[in-house]
């Protein structure tokens, strides 16, 4: 059962219209919310004139901030994670004062209808005094620049570093080689195609609110809403995930319209929907990436790196957004020294205010950003020394022998064999065919021919208490799994993970049956509601089976621990003597001395005979914390061509070879590899979100940003390699962000390897048609 | 996603279309709604009333006449990439027509609707310049023909006057020897034409006596590269003649940009592409 | 104000009155209950509101409902008509074309257009077909192997 493609589960309904979204739920007497929103990037705020949308047909009320102000709720959303000296403005739900993007929410409509709350929604006058705007990471820290909060001077919000400043600017001191880029990570928008939803159903005579609402993790939403936006206490919460149509971080985040949404419920007494329309995702939806980096290598006269310095802002928007701090941190300086063996490593990341949506994680979060500033580096040393880049990045791996090996910027990777999966990518590839027809059309014409390397490194399964809180954070990401066994031997799971795509229906079902010795017809998981699940993290970076999947795996063998109890009682053998197999509980050297494991259960309930400290009941549960991060890692290979005359780019490969460690459902996970893939080429080629100098988002809507489409990419070619995890009992290592961390940089590292003969060096992404035409034009420097 | 509250009422007749515009003010004619219902959505527009000419089956369909062919305005794309007529008889409409948007797009998209919204980056605009159509137009004053170059006025701005409606287009019938082909840089969000170029050739004897070319998305309204044309008449159309005629001759002014594709970029996808049109053209005009 | 329309969906006539600027996509939606098809952008071009009307995909967030009058209309809750899986719900399960599933209905349902039209689509007549619909979960990858497979096996 483990290891085997097994159907989802999830399916049937999926793809039969049964599947029922937030937005697709409605309840006797509910009401429909509509934002009223900034359309400054940076205003100071005058009267808010509400009469005209009260009156408005089918309108029950309008609500300011001053509302909220005057109500007895929190009111705020807070920032989740901390870091030393870091500035925390208030973020109010509704802005009262001064709002700082557009998009930033000022009033909400509430209505019988959502076209009549739409409608309204545009009498709602507000009078704006307009402030200047700043949008650029690195220029918000200028002087002079607009100041977002009067409480973070020069916009910073926070100002970290990791690593040996002095040893590594010796490493530069001493090299024989060293290359510089000032590198660009593009800002994206997450787009999850369901948009974000909450229906807020207040209960006033019991005191108790229940908010279905697309979330990553339900019960940081109700923590979250307890301890800040709504003061109610935690138990009278109930955060409900229906199906959840993406995330990708999107939904992990704590964001005012759905506290909103839940005020307007309490208010009211009645339920309250909320949905948001694509152009608000796209204003309010927390972007990901958005770096400015300074990066740097340097290396000795045999191409081995010797150390890396690197200087990055990182936008984080009007606002810090729930774990907007740890991104181009903890989950990014940590990264930078992805799978080399470098000797000193410093690097700074200035977090700043913009005023723009807030940045926060986005899938890969921080460690894409990384992975693209090493592996250009890396790319652009190659070239310096002349070295083919596959060469280059063997010459540097840390050796297979070398593990566990610890970085000098805080990791210690517990496993790792780089070099048969870049060998295994290459083969796959066909890497020395490429670079053979590359050579040819760079003699015959044609087309560019361009082969890009990414070898990437992922830490993922966050967070591990222990080495987070090394590192000054302030909590750990843990989690939990119950496995509740019926007296009839079914069982069902609770886990604090919250799938929203990923399969965990079927994976975790996997685990249990497998374990157990069970069909899995006879499993099922519950997931995504906070008065089912004891308490759980949710599901991002790539923890969900690494630490979920690991919890379910404790509690299991707590349940077969009991079960081993109770067989021998029922067996009159000791404890100690106990086998469990294949759905068997049989006394060691006596198979025919066993146990079923239905009867087991049965008895476990029954129970009128047991013997003085054995509990009835079979029901065992795990807070999982894990020792370590886990680390993934593989080598993708993209293949692009470049119409030089026109800049034109096209994906025509892309190979990716992946090491998660054991592999549950492998369906399941080149599905997640796929998906990552086609957002990092996004990333590389057409995605980005821009903003004028006022502030406006010129991208707000499918008509100007743009997402990867089937006609534009290609079938992907996939293998792996599998290095077990060996720190967690499945030996998993987490598979959601793979794809997108290594992407970008391969598909950058293509279209810059094409255009290497027209003396480029490095373009920044997206790597657009035009962007790729002046550089073939001007060369380096374009 | 809410279009602003309206009035609805449905057309029978080209002439009660017609009556029903003038009775009401912020009226729009609905046809396919491809270009109406996606600004009503974000109320970019909010007509007082939509007038449904959907079901007006005089306006549908390819019709053979005198001097060319007809195509009805409430044509849908699809509809035009499938007729077998077009496709043999002006095969570079169906050509652009298959290149708009999608396949839901086109299944409800209508050539009329297209034509009268004059986005400057749709399919079909330069399209219709370059196979030198007319667009024939109805209003209160009676039936009145307006060449496409003429049609096209500005950015989102047409020819057509108060209480008017298209009533479809029509397509003159090409030289015997006569190639055309339609090539289209699509912006990656939209779809829309960043560049799309539609080029017609005409060739007797081994010389060129006609040629045309024109572009979509480079400015506000079709581009035709007039100085090209002469450039290329009475050559044999070599591939060093279409490259020089195009680099010497061709002259766009004030072309549009975006954060995507700026102008300047524009216009040097329009000097590639219109290079690789005329000479797919001339190709096909000599296959 | 309101205007009364007919409707055949999945089979059922309706008779409404409707709001005349109501969409297509919320008629489906809040009148009939038919919440499998989703709505995901507002600028016609996710494609997660697909239907076929009269037999063709159409974007119904591009329409009024009252332009559907008169018309047949198919939703992914009614392509089976039986009960049963339609050959590409059925390779959209098997070969795992489906992760987060809310774009699923509206990718079934353009490509159950496309099959009718060309029952044997190559990979790139697949890839085409679905340009107007975006999937933000499979990268496209296994959505063209289904499509692919249920064209094999003789689909729709």
């Amino acid at each position: 059962m483990i290891g085997s493609s097994i159907k989802r589960r999830e399916d049937p309904a999926l793809v039969t219209g049964k599947g029922k979204y937030t937005d697709d739920l409605a309840l006797p007497g509910m009401a429909h919310a509509a934002i009223v929103r900034s359309p400054y990037a940076h205003a100071t705020v005058g009267g808010v004139d509400v009469s005209a949308a009260a009156a408005a047909p089918g309108v029950a009320a309008v609500y300011t901030g001053a509302d909220v102000e005057a109500s007895d709720i929190g009111g705020v959303v807070p920032v989740g994670w901390l870091l030393p000296g870091i500035k925390t403005p208030a973020h109010p739900i509704l802005a009262t004062e001064r709002v700082r993007y557009v998009g930033d929410a000022v009033a909400v409509v509430v209505a019988e209808s959502a076209a009549a709350a739409a409608d309204a929604a545009e009498r709602v006058q507000v009078e704006y005094e307009p402030l200047p705007a700043v949008t650029d990471p690195r220029g918000a820290a200028d002087e002079g620049a607009p100041q977002v909060h009067d409480e973070a001077p020069g916009n910073v919000a926070f100002d970290w570093e990791l690593g040996d400043r002095a040893a590594t600017d010796a490493a530069f001191e001493g090299a024989a080689l060293t290359v510089k880029a000032d590198l660009r990570n593009n800002r994206l928008i997450p787009h999850a195609v369901e948009p974000r939803a909450c229906l807020a159903d207040w209960d006033g005579t019991r005191g108790e609110h229940t908010l279905r609402m697309t979330t990553q993790n339900p019960h940081l939403h109700r923590l979250l809403m307890t301890i800040a936006s709504l003061g109610l206490p935690e138990h009278k919460i109930r955060v409900i995930a229906p199906e959840v149509g993406g995330g990708f971080g999107s939904k992990i985040h704590h964001y005012p319209d759905e506290a909103i949404t839940a005020f307007c419920s309490m208010q009211l007494g009645r339920p309250v929907k909320w949905t948001a329309t694509r152009s608000e995702t796209n204003l309010t939806d927390a972007h990901g990436r958005d770096h400015r980096s300074l990066a740097e290598m340097a290396l000795d006269a045999e191409g081995r790196i010797v150390g890396v310095r690197v200087v990055t802002h990182a936008a984080m928007g009007a606002y810090l957004s729930t774990f907007a701090p740890a991104v181009p941190t903890y989950l990014y300086g940590t990264l930078l020294s992805g799978q080399y063996d470098i000797p000193a490593i410093w690097v700074r990341t200035v977090g700043t205010f913009t005023t723009t949506c807030p940045v926060d994680a986005y899938r890969g979060a921080g460690r894409p950003e990384a992975t693209y500033v090493i592996e250009r580096l890396i790319d652009l040393a190659a070239a310096e020394a002349g070295l083919d880049p596959a060469e280059m990045r063997r010459r540097n791996f840390i050796p297979a022998d070398a593990f566990p090996y610890q970085t000098q910027v805080a990791l210690a990777y517990d496993s790792g064999n780089y070099e048969p999966a870049l060998d295994r990518a290459l083969e796959l590839a066909d890497y020395a065919g490429l670079r053979r027809e590359q050579q040819r059309r760079r003699v015959e014409g044609g087309k560019l021919l361009g082969i890009g390397l990414s070898s990437y490194i992922e830490a993922c399964g966050i967070a591990p208490s222990a080495v987070v809180g090394s590192l000054g954070a302030q909590a750990g990401l843990w989690e939990s799994a119950k496995v509740r066994v019926h007296p009839s031997g079914s069982v069902t799971a609770y886990v604090g993970t919250s799938s929203h795509g990923q399969g965990h229906q079927t994976t975790f079902a996997q685990i249990v049956a497998d374990t157990l010795g069970i069909d899995i017809d006879q499993v099922d998981v519950i997931e995504g509601d906070t008065r089912e699940v004891q308490f759980g993290m949710g599901t991002y970076g790539s923890r969900s089976l690494a630490v979920g999947g690991s919890a379910l795996a404790r509690s299991l063998d707590k349940v077969i621990a009991k079960g081993k109890k109770i067989a021998a009682h029922l067996l009159e053998a000791a404890d100690e003597d106990m086998e469990f197999e294949d759905g068997s509980f049989f006394v060691r050297g006596a198979p025919s001395k066993a146990r079923a494991w239905g009867e087991v259960a049965l008895q476990a309930y029954l129970a009128h005979d047991y013997p003085e400290g054995l509990e009835p009941g079979l029901e065992e549960t795990s807070f999982y914390d894990p020792a370590n991060f886990t680390y993934p890692f593989g080598t993708h290979v993209a293949v692009v061509e470049i119409d030089p005359e026109t800049g034109e780019v096209e994906l025509v490969g892309y190979t990716a070879v992946d090491d998660c460690g054991n592999q549950i459902n492998p369906m399941i996970v080149a599905g997640q590899i796929h998906g990552g893939i086609a957002q990092g080429v996004g990333q590389a080629l057409w995605e980005n979100a821009v903003y004028d100098e006022n502030g406006q988002l010129l991208t707000a809507t499918l008509l100007d940003y743009a997402l990867p489409r089937a006609h534009k990419l290609v079938s992907y070619r996939l293998d792996h390699t599998v290095t077990p995890c060996p720190h967690n009992p499945l030996g998993v290592k987490g598979v959601g962000e793979a794809g997108t961390i290594a992407s970008p940089a391969a598909v950058a590292n293509a279209v810059v390897d094409a255009l290497r003969p027209y003396g480029v060096r490095h373009l920044d992404m997206p790597l657009t048609p035009e962007r790729i035409w002046r550089a073939l034009r001007n060369g380096e420097g374009s | 996603m809410y279009p602003a509250p309206l009035e609805y009422v449905r057309a029978e007749s080209v002439d009660e279309a017609i009556r029903l515009l003038g009775e009401r003010d912020g009226a729009k004619l609905l046809a396919g709604g491809h270009s109406l219902i996606p600004m009503m959505k974000l109320r970019l527009a909010a007509p007082t009333a939509v007038i449904d000419i959907g079901r007006i089956a005089e306006l549908k369909g390819v019709c053979p006449t005198d001097g060319g062919l007809t195509v009805g305005a409430l044509t849908t794309h699809a509809e035009i990439t499938r007729s077998r007529e077009l496709r043999e008889r002006c095969p570079l409409l169906p050509e652009a027509a298959a290149r708009i948007g999608d396949p839901a797009v086109r299944n409800k998209g209508t050539l009329g609707g297209n034509i009268a919204h004059a986005d400057p980056a749709s399919d079909l605009p330069a399209v219709l310049v370059a196979l030198r159509a007319d667009v024939h137009l109805q209003g209160p004053g009676g039936r009145r023909s307006v060449p496409a170059a003429d049609f096209f006025v500005d950015l989102l701005t047409t020819a057509l006057g108060e209480n008017e409606i298209i009533v479809g287009v029509e397509l003159p019938i090409h030289p015997p020897v006569t190639g055309s082909a339609y090539l289209k840089v699509e912006h990656p969000a939209s779809g829309y034409a960043v560049c799309g170029a539609a080029a017609v050739v005409s060739v007797e004897g081994g010389r060129c006596t006609a040629v045309r070319l024109c572009y979509n998305g480079v400015t506000a309204v079709p581009a035709d590269a007039v100085g090209v044309t002469e450039a290329l008449v009475g050559t044999s159309l070599g591939n060093e003649t279409i490259d020089e005629a195009v680099e010497r001759h061709l002259s766009i002014d004030e072309p549009l940009g975006d954060t995507h594709a700026s102008g300047e970029y524009r216009v040097a996808l329009a000097r590639a592409y219109g290079k690789r049109a005329l000479k797919r053209a001339r190709d096909r005009a000599l296959a | 104000m309101a205007v009364q329309i007919r409707v055949t969906v999945n089979g059922s006539r309706h008779e409404k009155e409707v709001e005349p600027r109501q969409l297509l996509v919320h008629f489906l939606r809040e009148e009939l209950g038919l919440t499998g098809t989703n709505v995901g952008c507002e600028t016609s071009l996710c494609g997660a509101c697909t239907v076929l009307v009269d037999g063709r995909a159409v974007k119904s967030c591009t329409q009024l409902a009252v332009q559907a009058d008169g018309a047949v209309v198919t939703t992914i809750e009614g392509l089976a008509g039986n009960g049963g899986l339609h050959p590409l719900q059925q390779a959209f399960w098997d070969e795992h074309g489906l992760q987060c599933g809310f774009c699923t209905p509206g990718m079934i349902m353009a490509a159950a257009h496309l099959l009718a039209e060309n029952a044997h689509p190559d990979e790139g007549e697949i890839r085409e077909a679905l340009k107007g619909n975006v999937c933000r979960c499979t990268g496209y990858h296994n959505i063209v192997r289904a499509v692919a497979r249920a064209a094999e096996g003789g689909g729709s």
